[in-house]
């Protein structure tokens, strides 16, 4: 099921992270491990610290204090010039509203990640194109995200989060906004390619039909790991 | 009161057209793959009875290059009886009585640790979501199949909910109960 037998060492690290809004403190010690090709669930209660973990881990923002790990790179320690390339050439993001360009085709969207790294742009919609057949939204690239539907959208997103082939992809509650019947395809789309090209996928929810489709789960309960039984 | 039972299911099947014993089994155990399977004789003793309450009967004998089986056939009783209890509406949860739901209040009463009880409950019925989920989506997956898993996790999932609920009221609930 997943790639993860016998790696040992994470691709991707958090220890002891502490995160402040203001006065609240989002992250209180939050220690987390994602390892190669593995597709780990984070769920927990609304403000249990789930999206600030994830910006944390994808280096969206820098914790207070402890430390994130990607591949070696303590990336809380990174420039952000570094930083920003990271993001750009081995993360894909999808947060529960795809937040697709609304001017921009489902095609176009898809080929943004590779026109911004430079990719020539018949290439680029190509590449595009393969990636939205994946996801089973190739019919729908000539459309603009609001003439679409919200799991076709969502489809859509996630081809352009993984159009680069980045190592991980963060989503954050990407079926938050879909009916029973459109979460399960987005899922099922996202956790066979996911699986087939290797991608480690870090995915918040709080919804556990949405976490069963994960290898592993960790629950996070104010700011902090919740310990977890290993069943029977 | 009509419930769920082994033989509506066999007079369903059969409304198909006649059968044997041996092919309900197997058709039975397609069409409800995530169910208990049904035990042979379990299914010639219900055909045995829907014959003496006149809801099925013999059809004939098929030996098709094996033993010979008797086959069966619905009657109009039998199509009848069917299609009340097709259409009986199911009582929606008469009675609270879950096992989960007992042991959280037992252990409340005889202070046992509820709290860590729900978590090791919790992670089991996420193992069991996740393998139907993985059987669920699998390539070529049948829709009886997808049908059956996705009705055991609905019902899992209204048991995590009721337990993440509960593990969060625990403190006022022990209060409650020791009050009692």
């Amino acid at each position: 099921m997943s790639n993860t037998e016998g790696s040992t060492v994470p691709l991707l690290a958090a220890r002891d992270l502490v995160k402040a809004h203001g006065r609240t403190e989002a992250l209180h010690g939050a220690s987390v491990e994602l390892r190669e090709g593995e597709i780990l669930a984070v769920t927990g209660a609304s403000g249990s610290g789930k999206s600030t973990l994830l910006h944390c881990l994808a280096g969206i923002v820098r914790p207070d204090t402890g430390s994130v790990t990607y591949a070696g790179e303590r990336l809380d320690r990174l420039p952000e010039k570094r930083l920003s390339e990271l993001r750009r050439t081995e993360f894909g993001v999808v947060f529960q509203f795809g937040q697709l360009i609304p001017e921009l085709t489902a095609l176009d969207n898809a080929a943004l990640p590779l026109l911004l790294a430079g990719v020539r742009r018949q290439e680029a919609r190509e590449r595009a194109g393969e990636w939205l057949e994946r996801f089973g939204v190739r019919g729908q690239g000539e459309l603009r995200p609001g003439e679409m539907s919200g799991g076709q959208a969502q489809r859509a997103a996630l081809a352009r989060a993984l159009v680069t082939g980045p190592k991980v992809v963060f989503a954050d509650e990407p079926t938050g906004a879909l009916d029973s019947l459109a979460s399960e395809q987005v899922m099922t789309a996202l956790t066979h390619t996911a699986r087939e090209s290797g991608t480690a996928v870090l995915l918040i929810t709080h919804d556990a039909q949405v976490a069963a489709y994960a290898d592993r789960e960790v629950r996070l309960a104010d700011g902090t790991v919740a310990p977890l039984e290993v069943a029977a | 009161m009509i419930g769920m039972s082994t033989r509506h299911i066999l007079l369903g099947l059969l409304a198909t057209g006649p059968s044997h014993g041996y092919d309900l089994k197997r058709r039975h155990d397609e069409r409800f793959p995530q169910a208990r399977p049904l035990a042979y004789g379990q299914v010639y003793t219900t055909l045995q009875r829907l014959v003496r309450d006149g809801l099925a009967e013999v059809d004939g004998t098929d030996s098709d290059g094996g033993p010979e089986r008797t086959t069966y056939r619905s009657t109009e009783d039998g199509a009848r009886e069917l299609a009340e209890w097709a259409g009986q509406i199911a009582p929606p949860a008469p009675f609270v009585t879950n096992e989960i739901f007992a042991k959280v209040v037992v252990s409340i009463l005889s202070g046992g640790d509820a709290e860590a009880y729900l978590r090791a409950q919790r992670a089991a019925h996420m193992a069991r979501m996740r393998e139907l989920t993985a059987v669920k989506t699998a390539r070529g997956t049948d829709l009886a199949t997808v049908l059956s898993a996705d009705y055991a996790l609905n019902h899992l999932d209204a048991d995590l909910r009721w337990m993440t609920t509960t593990a969060a009221r625990l403190t006022t609930l022990t209060a409650e109960v020791d009050a009692g």
